[in-house]
């Protein structure tokens, strides 16, 4: 136990050396509050606008998991489908691949007019049409890249096409796949608050900071920042815990692949 | 040869079956016209909504602006300029991704003191930081190469880490036999053994850099690029639907384009060794 | 030899198509009596494995015919008359000791108390009663192997065909298991195909030893070993032991090296 706190000690030494320093420049150089916000006047800002800065958060929040659910289902459906079928999905992996390097924001602007400017369903498309590569290629991998000796084994027992899908495709792409949801889970924040950009309602994490910082009250727009990346490690994290609880086999390779 | 020519011919094949599919909408629920009425009225199908094919592609070349250039050679314009951008933030962004990761790989105090956040870095919404960075940088192209380098340092520090980490502990060993120094070690050992995985990183971190490219041009208030022109003709959308669609037309050829040049310098430089993975 | 449980008449493997055409077996005619211990071995690239796949339905001869119990190898894999057992054992991660003993048993539809019972009376066979719930990784190399096995028998086979089970395995653990698996096979009555590299190994384990040869692989030579049964560590020490081994060797040196008059005894 002590020597899993001490393997912490410098992360968090890190932590309060740089806030404590960056408060001292601050002040010692009496920078400007709109080039750099002490940490004291960000967490003053934090409490000064708890309620605002929650209110803006959940709806955020409810825009990114709404369009991580659309699209991570939608990608599911087409990878399972697609699966079954070798020549199908070798002919869909390269264009889901370059289309996964496609700027999906671009298409914000795009989803606004398509399903309203100041319905969460716009910025909800975003993330969906954001996620869904990913979580499709990934979970294609999954069900594809499975050990030639696993297959064998199955034939082995003569065994269906369903069976061998049940028992070692589905099975062997679900640490793909939470690979995948934990990526998605920080890029479907990322994506609704870029989406927020441009234009719909204002009461969200995204307007919030660009009207703050257009109005020069940079330890406002700071303290969203800190909310935003709160909630976006806190989805992660719920994922990661869902994944513990879901595949305890993938333990021993976690540690590897914890990225 | 073959194999290109019949690869290229199945990304028309996908491309022309996606303008049908486009079409085929438009016809099933799109705007009525003379000829042709719809059997349901949808309103994302609608002509302002989904342009026609046609209308999309004779933008670009009818002038942006009346007396201007035509839109495709403003937008292939746009596009060098933010592939300009990205590329720069590509650069930044990948040799600070592999220092850090050969830091880590040499100090797990550091390691164990940074990596948190470096991962957790990739949680606060870039966007936000863009006007703070605009302001302290000035509206260059600088700022927007940095908010891109931003997103690209990350997927190569993590593969750097895991790269070079990845040589067989014998080869470290036999290394260490000949009392090599840790520079040698670096060099020969494990640079090339993390090469694949670098690779996988920088064509993840080619397309993150032409997404933080475009995002910083958003608040960044410059106008001359893809971020720009999207931004510029999503406020205009209602007079030419299709010169939007143009923009992200083109924004996605600089993705899938800078995807593919990465793509083709991996094979290069990986040629006898593993196949490329596709990722 | 009446009650042969595998028959294998005239078969050819031929790999590839056209100029890449390699042969990999050449006119294999092979009896397996029914409870016997079988080893296939040669060099490497003499298509041991390929026969050992071949009997086990998951490729199909070129030409000739493999039959199994009685019938077809293809309906003997849809009968379930196989146990595979992998150089590596292949288990499932996601899934428990139990679970992959199990697996076999799920996919022939047994309920679900029989599966148990099997698969821990399985698990008692190759000693590692205590281990149901453990993953795969937790255990040692030489128990993973052992699952393994306890998986292949988990629905009696009529044969167990193994695939160098013990190759990546260290030697003292190799002997161990080669005692363990005579006593299963002892227990069991089963019949076993066993393909290794080793000539102890293959002389210790078997009541025949069928030496190959490569490129084209054909067997030049099915040697009975008459050891007396049940071998054991003392057997490792007997002088006709040893007189067996170089029979062996020479067998295959022979081939090898193409010396003159060992290929003709080979072929008379």
């Amino acid at each position: 136990m002590t020597r899993r706190l001490a393997y912490y000690v410098p992360a968090v030494a890190v932590f309060v050396g740089v806030l404590g320093l960056w408060e001292l420049v601050v002040r010692a150089f009496g920078i400007q509050q709109f080039l750099l916000p002490p940490p004291s006047a960000i967490a003053f800002a934090f409490v000064e606008h708890f309620d605002e800065l929650t209110t803006v958060g959940r709806n955020t929040l409810v825009e990114a998991v709404g369009g991580l659910v659309i699209g991570g289902v939608a990608a599911l459906v087409v990878a399972f489908a697609t699966a079954r079928w070798v020549t199908a999905s070798r002919t869909l992996l390269p264009f889901a691949i370059a289309a996964n390097s496609v700027p999906i924001i671009a298409f914000a602007p795009i989803m606004n007019n398509w399903f309203g400017i100041l319905n969460p369903l716009s910025k909800m498309m975003v993330v969906a049409v954001l996620v869904f590569f990913p979580i499709m290629i990934n979970t294609l991998r999954g069900l594809t890249l499975v050990d030639q000796a696993s297959l064998e084994l199955m034939r082995s027992y003569a065994a269906s096409e369903l069976a061998i899908f049940a028992k070692v495709r589905v099975p062997n792409a679900l640490p793909y796949i939470f690979t995948a949801l934990k990526v998605s889970a920080t890029l479907s924040l990322i994506g609704a608050i870029v989406a927020e950009y441009f234009g719909g309602s204002r009461s969200v994490l995204g307007q919030f900071i660009i009207t703050e910082a257009a109005f020069f009250r940079f330890a406002n727009a700071w303290a969203a920042i800190v909310v935003a990346s709160a909630v976006s490690i806190a989805f992660f994290l719920i994922i990661l815990a869902i994944e513990r609880v879901a595949i305890p086999w993938h333990a021993s390779a976690r540690i590897a692949d914890s990225s | 040869m073959f194999r290109a020519a019949r690869s290229s011919l199945s990304l028309f094949v996908v491309i022309g079956a996606l303008a049908v599919l486009w079409e085929v909408v438009k016809l099933l629920g799109g705007d009525p016209s003379e000829a042709w009425t719809p059997p349901f009225q949808w309103t994302v199908a609608s002509d302002l909504n989904m342009p026609h094919v046609w209308d999309i592609a004779a933008s670009f070349v009818q002038p942006a602006q009346r007396n201007g250039p035509p839109l495709g050679l403003v937008l292939v314009n746009a596009g060098i300029f933010t592939f300009r951008e990205a590329f720069g933030g590509f650069v930044f962004g990948a040799v600070l991704g592999l220092a850090l990761a050969i830091v880590f790989v040499h100090s797990s105090l550091l390691e164990r003191a940074l990596v948190p956040y470096v991962v957790a870095s990739q949680t606060v919404p870039i966007i936000a930081i863009a006007p703070v960075l605009v302001i302290w940088l000035g509206g260059g192209w600088l700022a927007v190469a940095l908010i891109s380098a931003y997103l690209t340092f990350f997927p190569v520090t993590i593969a750097g880490l895991r790269g070079l980490r990845s040589p067989d502990p014998r080869a470290l060993e036999l290394m260490r036999s000949y009392a090599s120094s840790s520079r040698d070690v670096l060099w020969k050992v494990r640079l090339p053994a993390a090469a694949p995985y670098l690779f996988a990183a920088f064509k993840v971190a080619a397309t993150a850099s032409v997404v933080g490219a475009i995002i910083g041009e958003l608040p960044s208030g410059i106008r001359d690029g893809l971020g720009g022109a999207i931004l510029n003709f999503n406020q205009f959308y209602v007079s030419g639907p299709p010169k939007l669609w143009a923009a992200i037309i083109v924004a996605a050829i600089v993705g899938i384009g800078f995807f593919a040049l990465v793509r083709v310098a991996e094979t290069v430089v990986l040629r006898g060794r593993v196949a490329p993975s596709d990722a | 030899m009446s009650d042969s449980i595998v028959r294998v008449r005239g078969v050819d493997k031929v790999f590839g198509a056209g100029a890449d055409k390699t042969p990999a077996l050449q006119h294999i005619d092979l009896e397996i009596p029914r409870g016997a211990f079988v080893s296939l071995i040669g060099p490497s690239g003499c298509g041991k494995s390929t026969l050992l796949r071949l009997i086990g339905d998951l490729t199909q001869p070129s030409a000739g015919t493999v039959e199994v119990n009685g019938k077809t190898a293809h309906r003997a894999r849809l009968d379930r008359d196989y146990g595979m057992v992998f150089q590596a054992p292949v288990l499932f991660d996601w899934r428990t000791v139990q679970g992959n003993v199990e697996l076999p048993l799920e996919v022939s539809a047994k309920d679900r108390s029989a599966r148990a019972d099997r698969a821990k009376a399985m698990l008692a066979l190759v000693e590692l009663t205590g281990f149901e719930r453990r993953y795969p990784w937790q255990l040692s190399g030489g128990m993973q192997q052992r699952v393994a096995i306890a998986r292949a028998l988990s629905f009696e086979p009529a044969i167990l065909l193994m695939d160098e089970p013990f190759g990546a395995l260290d030697e003292m653990t190799r002997e161990r298991l080669n005692i363990e698996l005579l006593r299963i096979w002892k227990q069991t009555g089963t019949t076993i195909v066993f393909v290794t590299h080793s000539i102890p190994e293959a002389v210790f384990l078997s009541t025949h030893v069928a030496v190959m040869s490569a490129r084209p692989g054909r067997i030049i030579e099915l040697i009975p070993v008459d050891l007396p049964q049940p071998r054991n560590d003392l057997t490792r020490e007997d002088e006709r032991y040893f007189g067996f081994i170089t029979r062996v060797r020479e067998r295959l040196r022979g081939r090898e090296m193409g010396r003159p008059g060992a290929a003709e005894v080979a072929a008379s």
